[in-house]
């Protein structure tokens, strides 16, 4: 095998090889150059999050605006604080409100954004002060309970009531 | 029956001593091939001729392992989505499977048995047949001409088959998938860029790839470097390769991927 054959093999290796890498980064990966443009960080305050993590998507309309950029427990509050980094050419009201939903049943949690009706933009580091936790099963399944034992106790009280 | 005991304890804590003794030889000898490789920069047409042999003959297999591989993920991905009606993120698992680990480590493995032994192989012909000592013999030294060029054109070509190895399974998961079993092809491509991660997935799996190229390469190197210059040893040589750099695969595997798993929370 002569020297010319063998770099002209070794030449297309490497470029296959960058050519697999390129795809993997683009179409497989979700990397796309100068299009970050930038965020701009919004803090909320949850009494729940449920199974919110860190890079959740964070969602207005069902578009994806932005992610979560942290998750903590607030010591003063006692609540969920979490850091929303949203693209930059997204602007929401002052008043606009956070809550934390599902997709699907068995889906992944996201922030839902609700725009509001103010002439302010949220900005850098401002509080988003409309929060709603997340939903949690075990207590909406207990409330439902709930709810039935008093509405078939009304019942029987009334049908009794109606014997007499 | 109380001699036996000892024996036997003896013969444990010596397989141990040599265990930890060989790892410790290698690390030494890929110190000496880094010490040098300085040469190499200057002498470049030597590493694309091992590229050659080490990475270019290793297409087809790697290729063609990488095709099956993401088949195969395909049909049980889906087998298994499909009761969950998800059957659209078999895309997802097909890539975050390939991506994290199975590219990395199958064409590592794959890697250490097509190239790794054949490296072993060839240099330890070499020193039964004392064309090394020859080299020492014109004040050359094999360590730079022979061994460092192999070293190198290891791990430049692991990483490049590792992305080859990705790319093809997730093609290969893509024909099963979406052609065969009628999965939509927006949602298995969608679903699969939101999950795959650059930085988390893609990199780190090419850093992990890097790792056993070097991994590799040293321990192939340094077996046939070290092998006894009989047909008996250089044969014994090619096993030991294959042996210890599988293990020393998946044990670097566990190892970096606990490193990167906790670099994500």
């Amino acid at each position: 095998m002569n020297r010319a054959t063998l770099n002209l093999w070794v030449g297309i290796f490497v470029l296959l090889g960058f050519a697999a890498f390129l795809m993997l980064a683009f179409k497989v990966g979700n990397l796309n150059l100068g299009g970050g443009g930038g965020t701009y960080e919004v803090i909320a305050h949850f009494d729940n999050i449920g199974q919110l993590k860190e890079r959740a998507p964070v969602r207005s309309a069902g578009v994806l605006v932005g992610r979560v950029r942290s998750v903590s427990f607030d010591m003063k509050h006692y609540n969920a604080e979490v850091h929303m980094a949203i693209d930059a050419h997204y602007h929401f009201p002052m008043d606009s409100s956070a809550s934390v939903l599902t997709s699907g049943i068995l889906g992944e949690q996201y922030v839902g954004l609700d725009a509001g009706g103010d002439d302010k933009m949220l900005k850098n580091g401002d509080e988003i002060k409309l929060a709603q936790g997340a939903m949690v099963l075990e207590r909406l399944i207990g409330q439902f309970l709930f709810n039935k034992a008093q509405d078939s106790s009304n019942e029987k009280s009334s049908t009794g009531k109606g014997a007499q | 029956m109380k001699g036996g005991i000892v024996r036997g304890l003896q013969s444990i804590g010596d397989g141990a001593l040599k265990i930890v003794e060989r790892i410790g030889a290698v690390v030494l000898f890929l110190g000496q091939i880094l010490m040098h490789s300085g040469a190499i920069l200057r002498r470049f047409p030597l590493v694309i001729r091992e590229m050659y042999f080490a990475g270019v003959q290793s297409l087809i297999i790697i290729l063609v392992s990488g095709l099956f591989v993401g088949m195969v993920l395909g049909l049980q991905g889906f087998e298994t989505l499909q009761s969950y009606g998800s059957s659209e993120s078999v895309g997802v698992l097909v890539a975050l499977s390939l991506m994290r680990e199975l590219g990395p480590v199958v064409s590592a493995l794959l890697f250490a048995s097509r190239a790794g032994s054949a490296m072993t192989a060839e240099i330890g012909l070499m020193k039964a047949t004392e064309q090394l000592s020859a080299m020492e013999m014109m004040a050359v030294n094999p360590l730079a001409r022979v061994v460092a060029p192999r070293f190198w054109a290891g791990v430049l070509s692991l990483p490049l088959l590792a992305a080859l190895f990705g790319a093809m399974g997730i093609m290969g998961g893509f024909f099963v998938t979406v052609v065969m079993l009628g999965v939509d092809s927006g949602a298995f491509w969608s679903q699969m860029q939101a999950a795959v991660d650059f930085h988390h997935d893609v990199v780190n799996g090419m850093i992990k790839s890097l790792v056993f190229g070097v991994a590799v390469s040293a321990i192939a190197t340094y077996e046939g470097y070290e092998a006894p210059p009989t047909a008996e040893g250089v044969s014994g040589a090619t096993t030991r390769t294959v042996v210890s750099s599988s293990l020393a695969i998946l044990a670097l595997d566990l190892l970096l991927t606990a490193f990167m798993m906790k670099g994500w929370n």
